[in-house]
């Protein structure tokens, strides 16, 4: 392993890293944006040109407010909940193919942090671990609504990270790899997965707001009912850890929807591009064209949470175990019959 | 290598520790915990065989689901009381023994694999890769691998059945 290599890989984690906070900051900025867009309101405009350093302020207020602990036998266990929810938020992005590669001081550079031949799995793994973050945390807080929250939230997420899984098994039926490079690589040109597997991205888009705790499935924290749910005893930076994971989990889950849906970071013409202007600029576009991709899906995430009101708890068991899993086992199936008649 | 060491021990240390206080802490939560984190230190041990794949499949069935559901029941049914009733000597005897027994089948295991390993490493095929796995299990051991879902759908309808039964006694 040499040092040129190394430079290389911790330049594009620091990159992706710095990415993923800056997404997520902005992310809080954009959901009240078009929060008070759908409701017919200015929203936030104070703090710089159209309220673009809200962020920032608001980030400074939870820095300096008083923070609270409340009355626990399990202080250590407080504190690790919010640590579990962040970094398993950020450890998702760095399987995550940004762009093709750039040709930079002689070598060339893949845009992405590691290129493994599980990616796809090691995303679920993660996913499945970030559960913790919120158990963890809603029971160490000594407080029922706090538990009831972490209960729900568990109970979910189990719930549809199975569906999640079926529904992906019959897109790798189709692609043949778990690598998200080569999963981007084969939609090259239009070729792109949602064409090809409707509802399995149906289904993944559903256990996707699912697992990022989103409208219409934020049981977990649901305010109406549980007051703040599993952070109702967090305050300060430490509520705004579970905040910010809840963005930046948002931001990496797009992320993944694009790459496995929609093409990933190609774009129309991307082959003319790199034939006839050059690798770096096509490559470049590429990867603007994934982040319009995934901005559109935070858009779409946001848009989602203004429309439609949030589940019964009864009604989301119904549709993750009745309807989402019998509907992917089916989707597996056809897949396969068709994958036996057409190739 | 060294530093391979390094990390071998520093994994097995926490490995070690971590099994120990499963058993030994009090709090029924504290010590599901402690096994999630032995579970991911089993993991790196995993990946220091370079067994990317059982590695990952390893914390999404132990860690990701497993054990979730672990802490979701104990956390459910508040089971906070520190302290159980202790079973009796000739009962954590038998256990010993039994998982004695299970530990020198899972050696017989390894042993026996070992021929099949030198085969792979002088043909010099990736055995970890999700490829020559998926065709191992679908062709030599397609009928173990086939019984192991049987017998895994058997022990849920097991469950299934029992919690029903439950229910019209009461």
């Amino acid at each position: 392993m040499d040092s040129a290599f190394i430079i290389e890989k911790s330049v594009v984690i620091l990159v992706v890293f710095a990415l993923t906070m800056i997404m997520a900051m902005y992310s809080t900025w954009a959901e009240r944006k078009v929060a008070a867009f759908l409701q017919d309101r200015v929203g936030p405009n104070r703090a710089g040109w159209g309220g673009l350093l809200q962020p920032l302020a608001d980030g400074l207020k939870l820095f300096s407010k008083e923070e609270f602990s409340p009355n626990t036998p399990n202080k250590f266990l407080f504190v690790v909940g919010p640590a579990i929810a962040m970094s398993t938020a950020l450890m998702t992005s760095a399987v995550i193919p940004w762009g093709d590669k750039l040709h930079l001081f002689g070598r060339d550079i893949l845009l992405q942090a590691t290129d493994i031949d599980n990616a796809l799995l090691y995303i679920f793994a993660v996913v499945s671990v970030g559960v913790y973050g919120i158990m963890i945390g809603g029971w160490a807080s000594n407080n029922k609504f706090s538990l009831m929250g972490a209960v729900r939230a568990a109970s979910q997420m189990v719930s549809y990270e199975v569906a999640m899984g079926l529904s992906m098994i019959a897109l790798l039926m189709m692609t043949g790899t778990l690598s998200l490079r080569e999963i981007s690589a084969q939609q090259a040109g239009m070729n792109w997965n949602v064409f090809y597997q409707p509802v399995s991205f149906l289904i993944f888009l559903i256990c996707a707001f699912a697992e990022t705790n989103r409208t219409p499935f934020d049981l977990a924290e649901c305010e109406s009912e549980l007051i703040g749910g599993y952070h109702t005893e967090y305050s300060s930076m430490k509520m705004g850890f579970y905040l910010f994971a809840e963005y930046a989990n948002m931001f990496i889950s797009s992320a993944i929807l694009a790459v496995l849906f929609f093409g990933g970071y190609n774009y129309p013409g991307m082959q003319w591009m790199v034939e006839n202007v050059g690798v770096n600029t096509a490559n470049i576009l590429g990867f603007l064209a994934l982040f319009i991709k995934i901005c559109g899906f935070i858009f779409f995430y946001m848009w989602v949470r203004w429309t439609i009101p949030r589940f019964r708890y009864d009604q989301l068991m119904h549709l993750g175990w009745k309807v989402l899993i019998p509907l992917a086992i089916l989707n597996i199936m056809v897949t396969g019959i068709c994958l036996l008649l057409f190739k | 290598m060294s530093t391979l060491l390094i990390i071998f021990y520093f994994l097995s240390a926490i490995t070690l520790a971590t099994a120990f206080l499963t058993i030994i802490s009090k709090n029924p939560i504290h010590s599901a915990i402690y096994l999630v984190i032995c579970f991911f230190s089993v993991a790196g041990h995993y990946l220091l065989f370079n067994a990317q794949f059982l590695a990952i499949v390893h914390i999404i069935v132990y860690s990701g689901a497993i054990m979730v559901l672990f802490l979701f029941t104990i956390m459910l049914m508040n089971l906070n009381k520190e302290g159980e009733p202790h079973k009796k000597i000739a009962t954590k005897l038998a256990a010993v023994i039994s998982f004695g027994l299970v530990c020198f089948v899972m050696l017989a295991v390894f042993i026996k694999a070992m021929p099949k390993m030198e085969t792979y490493r002088t043909s010099g095929q990736d055995f970890q890769s999700i490829k020559v796995l998926g065709k191992v299990l679908l062709n030599e051991y397609m009928v173990p691998f086939e019984f192991a879902s049987v017998l895994l759908l058997v022990a849920m309808m097991g469950v299934v059945l029992l919690s029903k039964k439950e229910k019209t006694i009461q």
